[in-house]
């Protein structure tokens, strides 16, 4: 991972907030990340976190209303992505920031032979000509491993299983040469078989194509597997960040730690009993004065409650977001 | 249950074996049968958990189901708590109820939201005792002590309960009439990682404190490995491995038990790198229409020649430890299997000459 070099994507501060009946959703808070050019960036953390309201903010994929991105920059090629018009960030989304969500079956035309549905960005985004694109088509699905690609350029997204769904919702992110790849929990919705397949593909796809990723997951044990660094949110807020190896070996946030003791191994010792994170998470029922782990906290201060913790450097490319130093046993010092 | 010698078997299924027609056409013409149990046998030992893993669509819910009679099934013998229930009538099988109880995945479609907590959990005991108001009340009210719910909640509805919490309810539920045995069908699987374990403890606890027996399906092969005694592995409407717990885990025997817990991702960076990971190719067939021979040829990486002609039995091939797999024929040795696969080889010519015929 080529450090200090230039970010391809820079978030800063991000906020977005949702208005529901009777009040706000805080659902993203000061979220600060930056993506540097050929790495895999995992992003974990529970559902309602903020995964996805974080990256369909910054592609402006949300509806307004009910979400208000309130606040925050998002610099792509030297432009805020938040600030450009709406032409401009079409332009972007699908061209040079490909995406891939979770439910393949909603994201794809179901109407539309999955040959139509690859060449469309190649004729919206790079100008291609309509036989031009069918060859490059061919050429996606060839890379993203699908068998006798040819003949199934013009089969419909339901004559093809999960897995193969997924493949070609890769191939469509992939059609334009993206900088960025944004995907989305492409994996939770298929068996672990499948998904060793498509994680298998990415690494592949990735080294090959050299392009930068951020891969949304909740499952802790595919980021060890994939991601060159972590992000880890909860309660809309990212709560840790480090390089993988570093963020397994020396966890520091409390969220991060109860987490890896919570999960179960097949492989390894036995735990008799499973350690539990008591409580549930948060309501963002209102912008965040105090940790938004605290309830559930073991080793909260009386800081906590008062005031939401910045996210401190902890050293090694690494940062936590709490007032508790794991290294030390006590509170930080300011 | 690990002093007694001789466990007693509470569940004994035997060839079980649960079959949805297919009709198609303008005339709905029966054409053919997905078979999603087709032929599987296991006991279940009085107050263990038997784990039940495999991929979406292998059939897992259904044999839950079928085990406690859900479905008309198609064929085989189920035995809970000495009776056969295979073949009971429904009015009989309303007496036989109140034994045996399921879990659901999706807490939220599995409660009816128009109810309160206390008419769901309440809901067996109106069918099935003769208690007065006041009992059901305080019953209700004991069993979400039992399962960790605030008796102040009873009056609520499930959708001001979250995920975790719901999942409790249906639990308190399944337990109001003392069942001996419950069906867990993906209890945890769509909670987030952080309630799962509050809710497996909640099911470990439960069970010390009344005996219960579990079968407990799952995909999340870690999980099970922390929940079960014993694992049986299904592939495609069949199982193909049953094994007690650490056996499986440490000398997993199946070709496809193999590739499937080499497929979990571990939260450690450390083994990705060294692990040796075998990747199946492909996807899992068709239950209308599996393949000849064993169920897993078309994706298993140690396939052989025989393996596409003859299906392999499912047979104790250490002890406890059942597989179906041409590879642990011991009595075979390798000049046998070619010979093996040879005579299936006739033998399947002989049998298109006969179709011939006929
Ligand atoms: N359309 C919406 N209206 C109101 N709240 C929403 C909407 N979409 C998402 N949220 C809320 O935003 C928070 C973050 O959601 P999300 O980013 O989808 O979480 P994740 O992807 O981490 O599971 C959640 O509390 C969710 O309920
Ligand atoms: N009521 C039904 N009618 C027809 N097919 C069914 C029915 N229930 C399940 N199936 C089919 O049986 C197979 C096994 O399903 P299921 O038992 O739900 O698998 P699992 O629980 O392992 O995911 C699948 O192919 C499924 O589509
Ligand atoms: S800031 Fe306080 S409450 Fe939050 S995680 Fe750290 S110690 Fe716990
Ligand atoms: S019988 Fe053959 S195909 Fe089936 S699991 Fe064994 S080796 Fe693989
Ligand atoms: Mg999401
Ligand atoms: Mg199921």
């Amino acid at each position: 991972m080529p450090n200090g070099a230039q970010p391809v994507l820079d978030v800063q501060g991000l906020k977005t907030v949702f208005k529901i009946r009777g009040g706000e959703v805080h659902a993203v808070n000061d979220v600060s990340f930056d993506l540097r050019p050929g790495e895999l960036l995992g992003v974990v953390g529970e559902s309602g976190s903020g995964k996805s309201v974080t990256m369909m903010s910054l592609l402006g994929l949300l509806p307004t209303p009910p979400a208000d991105v309130r606040g925050g920059t998002v610099t792509f090629q030297g432009q805020d992505l938040l600030k450009v018009d709406a032409e401009t960030l079409r332009g972007v989304r699908g061209g040079k920031i490909g995406f891939v969500f979770q439910d393949p079956m909603t994201s794809l035309n179901p109407v539309y032979n999955v040959g139509m549905q690859i060449m469309e960005p190649l004729r919206k985004h790079m100008g291609m000509n309509k036989k031009q694109a069918a060859v490059r088509a061919k050429e996606l699905l060839e890379l993203v491993g699908i068998p006798d690609a040819e003949r199934r350029l013009k089969d419909y997204p339901h004559q093809f299983s999960g897995g193969m769904r997924q493949r070609v919702m890769i191939a469509i992110a992939l059609a334009c040469d993206p900088q960025v790849l944004v995907a989305d929990e492409p994996t939770t919705a298929l068996d672990v078989t499948i998904q060793a397949q498509i994680l298998e593909l990415m690494k592949d796809l990735q080294e090959r194509l050299g392009m930068a990723v951020i891969w949304i997951t909740h499952d802790l044990g595919v980021v060890a597997g994939i991601a060159d660094r972590v992000l880890v949110m909860y309660g809309g807020q990212i709560v840790e960040q480090a390089p993988t190896r570093e963020l397994f070996r020396d966890p520091q946030h409390p969220y991060t730690r109860a987490l890896l003791k919570t999960v179960p191994r097949v492989t390894g010792d036995r735990e008799e009993r499973l350690a539990i994170i008591e409580g549930q998470p948060p309501i963002l029922g209102e912008h965040p004065s105090a940790c938004p782990f605290r309830d559930r906290c073991d080793v909260a201060l009386e800081l906590c409650a008062k005031q939401n913790p910045p996210r401190y450097d902890v050293g090694n490319g690494h940062d936590a977001a709490c007032f508790y130093d794991a290294r030390t046993g006590g509170p930080r010092d300011a | 249950m690990l002093d007694d010698p001789k466990p007693t078997k509470l569940v004994e299924i035997d060839n079980l074996k649960m079959h949805f027609p297919i009709h198609t056409g303008l005339f709905r013409r029966h054409t053919g049968d997905v078979k999603a149990v087709d032929g599987v046998s296991f006991d279940i030992f009085e107050g263990e958990t038997l784990g039940l893993v495999g991929e979406s669509g292998c059939g897992k819910s259904t044999c839950g189901r079928a085990a406690l009679r859900l479905y008309d099934i198609t064929d085989g013998s189920i035995l809970i708590d000495g009776d056969q229930i295979g073949d009971m009538s429904q009015k009989d099988l309303r007496t036989k109820r109140p034994t045996m109880q399921m879990v659901f995945q999706d807490p939220q479609a599995s409660l009816n939201p128009r109810m309160t907590v206390q008419a769901i959990i309440q809901e067996p005991l109106d069918e099935h005792t003769s208690l007065s108001a006041s009992e059901k009340r305080e019953k209700v009210l004991e069993l979400m002590d039992q399962v960790g719910l605030n008796r102040k909640f009873a009056g609520r509805y499930p959708h001001a309960f979250s995920g975790g919490q719901r999942q409790r309810i249906g639990i308190a539920r399944a337990l109001a009439l003392n069942p001996k045995f419950i069906v867990c069908d993906e209890p945890i699987a769509a909670l987030d990682v952080s309630i799962q374990a509050q809710v497996v403890n909640l099911l470990e606890d439960l069970q010390k404190e009344f005996g219960l027996t579990y079968l407990f399906i799952s995909h999340d092969l870690s999980m099970v490995r922390h929940i079960a005694t014993r694992v049986a592995v299904m592939y495609l409407g069949k199982i193909v491995e049953l094994a007690p717990r650490e056996a499986l885990y440490a000398e997993p025997l199946h070709p496809y038990t193999k590739a499937l817990l080499s497929a979990v991702p571990e939260p450690d960076p450390d083994l990705h790198d060294t692990m040796e990971r075998t990747i199946l190719t492909g996807d899992v067939p068709s239950p209308a229409n599996p393949p000849k021979g064993c169920n897993f040829c078309t994706r298993c990486p140690a396939v052989m020649d025989i393996c596409k002609q003859q299906e392999p039995d499912y047979r104790e091939v250490l002890p406890g430890r059942y597989v179906a797999c041409h590879h642990y024929n011991e009595v075979q040795t390798a000049a046998d299997s070619t010979a093996a696969s040879e005579a299936s080889d006739q033998q399947s010519l002989s049998n298109t000459k006969n179709d011939q015929i006929n």
